[in-house]
């Protein structure tokens, strides 16, 4: 086990640059998400550690061996597919033992009957190792069927059995359950978090499903045009998004956004509504001001601060359910989180009242950096709402 | 709601045996077609089965009478008349075997073929990889090339290669039949396209595991193309086997290495006339193996063909 470097890592194909100077390092047995939306970047990245795609600059450094002109084969590490890349005409056993024999045979020891015969005793360690793998995953019933037989969850589990049987240094995994349907992809998350907890090997995931990288991994990297925008832990990443690009990909539904100003005396305010919180040493301009769904709250009576909209369409999740409401301004749309029990009683059409918590809204500058926001000076005019 | 379903079921049911006049044309027409197709077939078959009188007069059907005829070469050897009466349908075919070496032309027709689809495979595989899923300069041009290449006609170079096999001192061997032939650029251009259709992910795979690019040819893509080179099998086998043109101009004097082709020249137009029984004999043998082949492959075969996109 041993940590990753990426350093300043750029990649252009052609004309088209798909990295721009990505500097990512991986902790030693971390399960780190690469997500982002499609053509951010993220599966090159991959494939760049991998040693699939050669970087036109920077360096790859695993452990303390720069691996730049390191073929994929001999940096040890494995990569789970989207598309499963089993190969089609072998067994699962085969299959999971193809990267083993290819390792840890000679050539005269891969020879179809030969082979076993001269060296038995490898090919019979090769075949015991196969077979502890496949009880770790539960698929040892299907070891001798081929790939066409087995269902999307059986081929993903032989082709992360492929990649787990030679013990490598890290997991690649490049969207390995987009082609799952939802309900096992919903259940392969936690098996996948679970299994990097017993295995305690770093863990590299790409995804463009925030969902997936909220709820599995233990930091997460968001890209987008090649950039890394912000990487933290799944609860920073969702609470302080240093960047409004960060703040809209994370959280579903989407945070509100809605546009605005900061005064003189540094409070955002949005139309008639202000913030209490100051926007230190912010330039005053056009902000936007960030609300998850979750910090708006449906109220009964007009308060001080509360906005109006109509509704437009209620989400039924069940546990929650989001109104969907369209502004009094026509431009803008906003989702309030609510319960079925305190909100089940309106409907489409209705003028919905709803205030914010204190505390949670997100300043937005210009150039979509995070303004941070402090408490405002006790000598400041007091809040105007 | 019982009627209703029963009634629905009945409808749904019916179109299976209606009558239309747009199916009916159409096969009238294809009916048409095989036919003229299978006449020439036909023919020789039924040639194969009949007296040398019997073809000329047109008479005894498909299979003819099968009465005993005398052969007048082996009169012309001086045996006994009552020695030399044989039935129709043994004397083509015996005749077919003992006046020309035909299993030995068969020999060389399955040399020839298997060798030159082997060496094919062998070339295409590794370019069609190489076109359809490595990145290198040039890689379009080189397929444009191929692309042409595919335009060119055989006949057109013919004339080049036969110059070079001579001057190589090649004319009259095995090699001379087979090494023109053994870079086809219909089987590049097939596999390339049947490669493009291979996931990316696969190869990737492969690398990771440790494969080299070849290993990743041989190993991966040509257990994934098998039925993208039967099809291909096909186009060549069928072409190098029923091939008059080209063994006819390398092949000039050892008759030990005439392809089954050429085997028909040996009842062609001798002084006393052309035989068309055991020459037809001869044809049915050559394409039987073709016919059989077919039979045993069918659906293998027109899944190849549909894949091919060839018709």
């Amino acid at each position: 086990m041993s940590a990753i470097q990426m350093r300043s890592i750029e990649k252009s194909f052609g004309e088209t640059p798909v990295l721009r100077n990505v500097d990512l390092s991986i902790r030693a047995g971390e399960f780190l998400t690469l997500v982002g939306p499609s053509g951010c970047g993220k599966s090159t990245l991959l494939r760049i550690l991998a040693g699939l795609e050669a970087p036109s600059a920077g360096s790859v450094v695993i452990g303390d061996r720069t691996v730049n002109g390191v073929r994929a084969a001999n940096r040890n590490l494995a990569m789970v597919f989207q598309s499963y890349a089993l190969y089609p005409h072998l067994t699962i056993a085969e299959n999971m033992k193809t990267p083993l024999r290819l390792r840890d045979l000679s050539f005269t020891e891969r020879l179809p009957f030969a082979g076993p015969l001269i060296a038995r005793d490898k090919h019979r360690k090769l075949q015991e190792q196969v077979e502890e793998t496949a009880k770790v995953l539960r698929i040892e019933g299907l070891l001798n069927r081929k790939p066409g037989q087995l269902s999307g969850g059986q081929r993903q589990r032989a082709a992360l059995g492929r990649a787990m049987v030679r013990k490598p240094v890290a997991f690649l995994m490049d969207e390995p359950l987009s082609n799952l349907d939802a309900a096992l992809r919903i259940h392969m998350r936690s098996e996948l978090a679970e299994l990097h907890r017993s295995l305690r090997t770093t863990f590299v995931y790409v995804t463009h499903d925030q969902a997936e990288a909220l709820t599995m991994s233990d930091r997460m990297a968001v890209m987008m045009d090649g950039d890394i925008l912000q990487l933290g832990s799944p609860e920073d990443v969702y609470n302080n998004p240093q960047d409004i690009r960060v703040a809209e990909f994370v959280g579903a539904p989407k945070i509100n956004l809605l546009p605005g100003e900061v005064d003189e005396a540094g409070h955002a305010r949005c139309g008639e509504v202000a913030l209490s919180r100051v926007a230190a040493g912010a330039a005053s301009g056009e902000v936007r001001i960030g609300l998850r769904p979750e910090h708006l709250a449906v109220v009964e009576r007009d308060e001080p601060g509360a906005l109006t909209g109509r509704l437009v369409h209620r989400e039924n999740l069940g546990a929650d359910l989001y109104l969907h409401l369209a502004m009094a301004d026509g431009k803008h749309r906003m989702v309030v989180r609510t319960g079925v029990h305190e909100s089940g009683h309106i409907a489409v059409g209705d003028d919905v009242t709803f205030v914010r918590k204190r505390g949670e809204a997100m300043v937005f500058g210009r150039d979509g950096k995070r303004l941070s926001l402090s408490e405002a000076p006790r000598t400041s005019i007091p809040e105007v709402a | 709601m019982t009627d209703l379903s029963l009634s629905s079921a009945g409808a749904s049911s019916l179109p299976a045996y209606r009558f239309s006049v747009g199916e009916t044309i159409k096969h009238v027409v294809l009916i048409l077609g095989a036919l003229i197709v299978l006449l020439p077939f036909y023919v020789m078959l039924s040639y194969s089965f009949k007296s040398p009188a019997e073809i000329m007069q047109n008479t005894g059907g498909f299979f003819g009478l099968q009465e005993a005829f005398r052969d007048d070469y082996c009169v012309k050897l001086g045996k006994d008349v009552a020695d030399c009466m044989v039935t129709p349908v043994i004397y083509n075919y015996t005749t077919a075997f003992q006046k020309a070496p035909l299993l030995r032309y068969l020999l060389n027709g399955a040399i020839v073929t298997a060798s030159i689809f082997f060496i094919q495979v062998l070339v295409a595989l590794p370019c069609a990889y190489a076109l359809a899923k490595l990145r290198f300069w040039g890689r379009e041009a080189v397929f444009g090339l191929v692309l042409f290449c595919l335009l060119i006609p055989v006949h057109a170079i013919a004339l080049p290669l036969y110059i070079m096999l001579a001057k190589l001192g090649l004319t009259n061997t095995y090699a001379a039949l087979v090494i023109p032939w053994t870079i086809s650029v219909f089987g590049i251009f097939l596999m390339r396209q049947f490669f493009m259709t291979v996931p990316d992910d696969l190869i990737d795979a492969a690398r990771m595991d440790g494969m080299s690019e070849f290993s990743i040819i041989w190993n991966v893509m040509l257990p994934t193309a098998v039925p993208a080179l039967l099809a291909f099998a096909i186009f060549s086998v069928v072409a190098h086997w029923n091939d008059y043109f080209w063994p006819r101009i390398v092949i000039t004097g050892d008759r030990d290495l005439f392809t089954p082709p050429l085997g028909l020249r040996e009842f062609k137009g001798d002084a006393d006339g052309d035989n068309f029984g055991p020459m037809m004999a001869t044809a049915t043998i050559i394409v039987a193996p073709l016919i059989v082949a077919f039979l045993i492959a069918q659906k293998r075969f027109i899944e190849g063909i549909t894949l091919s996109g060839m018709k």
